[in-house]
């Protein structure tokens, strides 16, 4: 176990930087919810986010595909900075996948569909080759028979695998998700982080933000410990979770591994 | 004696300047609802500002002193030689732009942000999250004030009647000063007119409505 640990550092070697935020700043009115945030993430590497509610963990991830806007501070993606709107961000929005709570599955389309827009419109694919591949993507995440379906005919287990493919399907450097099985029943949590698994595995590049432990101890790198818009600690995961050094990390594990 | 054959040419074109007047005000509405409705949720203030401006502007004006402004103030500005007709179809499509608009409106705000934020995070620019996203949804739940904001458009038609143009409401006129009719007869043939022109929009909302609401 620890050698593993131990290569996927190596790789996340500092050299290959992929995701740089550096002294970002965001207010939401009064509300300071990032406060000098510093992080880097290296390719390959698959960060999981926690802290309690409101700490800015959302924020965190919105502002890397530049859905939330920054006070101060800069965020850039494989050396090249966010630009500030218009086309240039769109397409470096597409090297960016995201994977929301509530799924956010393009209603009136198919699953099908929702898989082959984003490269028919953004990539300019073929619609025979973005069905095909989209077609792979979805069986890949175990959904493929639901493929002429809509959204609403979809448990949400299906649903958040599809949106899983969804942003796979613009072969994107780096995947961001923000709490993706908080909306779930419990028997559909494990076969949405299976799929996540399985992505880490194929060594894609990752922010988590989750609860789940059991995600965080096997399949990432590295633990971001936020609080009140600050990173407060960051560790291996299981130097994180038997032995945290902030007082805030001690306080939030004790309330949430007695739940 | 009977009024509707004896000027049965007269009715046939007062029936299709009310049809042509309305379907051209119609496309016009539409298409410049549409885009007003876009300008307001556009990520560019001076496009915002524009669009409510053009909104509060035409919704609040009195439809007749739209159609002064159109028939003595273009031509005072300047703008001249534009029959009547086209003036009267810039001033009820200007009109019901704002309606529509404001109906297209009420509708993206039915579609979750959610789907937005998702379509723009797969790379997809403004315009295409609009269009390809957005839009379609809207429409849905759009398509019934709107079909009532075209009955309304479709009745609005005789103020034109004022302002020199053949449709429905001047065929009235001149059959009233035609003395020698039941005015009362005159009155029910061109309700029965409107009548027509408003149910046939109501069946292409209707159908409208139903095919949408299938594609689903
Ligand atoms: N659009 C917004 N406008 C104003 N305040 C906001 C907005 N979005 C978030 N906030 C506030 O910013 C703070 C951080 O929010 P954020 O959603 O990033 O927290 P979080 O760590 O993701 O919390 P949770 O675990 O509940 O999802 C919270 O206090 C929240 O109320
Ligand atoms: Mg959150």
């Amino acid at each position: 176990m620890s050698e593993v640990s131990v290569t996927k550092d190596a790789a996340a070697a500092p050299a290959d930087a992929l995701v740089v935020l550096h002294n970002v700043n965001k207010h939401f009115g009064a509300l300071h919810v990032l406060q000098d945030v510093d992080l880097t993430i290296a390719r390959g590497e698959v960060v999981v986010v926690i802290g309690p509610s409101g700490s800015g963990k959302s924020t965190l991830c919105r502002t890397i595909n530049r859905l939330e806007t920054t006070d101060s501070g800069s965020i850039s993606i494989d050396g090249k900075p966010l630009p500030q709107e218009g086309k240039e961000l769109a397409r470096l929005r597409a090297d960016v996948g995201m994977v929301f709570q509530s799924f956010n599955l393009f209603a009136h389309k198919t699953v099908l569909e929702n898989v082959t827009l984003g490269q028919i419109k953004v990539r300019k694919t073929d619609r025979k080759q973005a069905e095909q591949k989209a077609r792979a993507l979805l069986d890949r995440v175990g959904v493929g028979a639901q493929a002429e379906k809509y959204p609403a005919q979809l448990s949400g287990g299906q649903q958040q695998r599809v949106a899983i493919a969804r942003a796979l399907a613009m072969d994107p450097k780096v995947m961001l998700f923000d709490e993706p099985t908080s909306a779930l029943d419990p028997e559909m949590i494990n076969e949405v982080l299976e799929v996540m698994q399985q992505l880490a595995r194929d060594g894609m590049t990752m922010v988590v933000v989750t609860h789940e432990m059991g995600f965080a101890r096997s399949a990432a790198n590295r633990v971001v410990f936020m609080a009140d818009g600050r990173i407060v600690e960051e560790a291996r995961p299981d130097q994180f979770f038997s032995n945290p050094r902030s007082d805030r990390a001690k306080d939030f594990l004790s309330k949430i591994l007695h739940h | 004696m009977n009024v509707l054959s004896d000027n049965f040419a007269m009715f046939r074109e007062g029936f299709l300047g009310t049809v042509e007047l309305t379907a051209l005000s119609a496309l016009l509405a539409l298409v410049l609802g549409t885009l007003i409705a876009a300008f307001r949720v556009s990520p560019v203030p001076a496009l915002r500002v524009f669009g409510t401006a053009w909104v509060t502007l035409l919704r609040n004006t009195p439809l007749v002193l739209l159609f002064l402004v159109a028939t003595l103030g273009l031509p005072a500005l300047g703008l001249k030689g534009w029959d009547s007709f086209w003036l009267a179809v810039m001033a009820l499509g200007c009109y019901t732009s704002a309606f529509v608009c404001e109906a297209i409106r009420s509708g993206i705000n039915t579609v979750p942000v959610g789907q937005a934020e998702a379509a723009r995070s797969i790379g997809m620019t403004f315009s295409q999250t609009l269009g390809q996203i957005v839009l379609p949804q809207a429409t849905r739940t759009a398509i019934p004030p709107i079909g009532s904001l075209m009955i309304a458009l479709a009745k609005n038609t005789a103020i034109a009647s004022g302002f020199n143009v053949t449709e429905l409401g001047s065929v009235q006129k001149t059959l009233n000063a035609d003395a020698g009719y039941d005015i009362y007869v005159i009155f029910a043939w061109i309700a029965v007119c409107y009548i027509i022109i408003t149910f046939a929009i109501s069946g292409l909302f209707r159908l409208l409505e139903n095919r949408l609401a299938v594609a689903r």
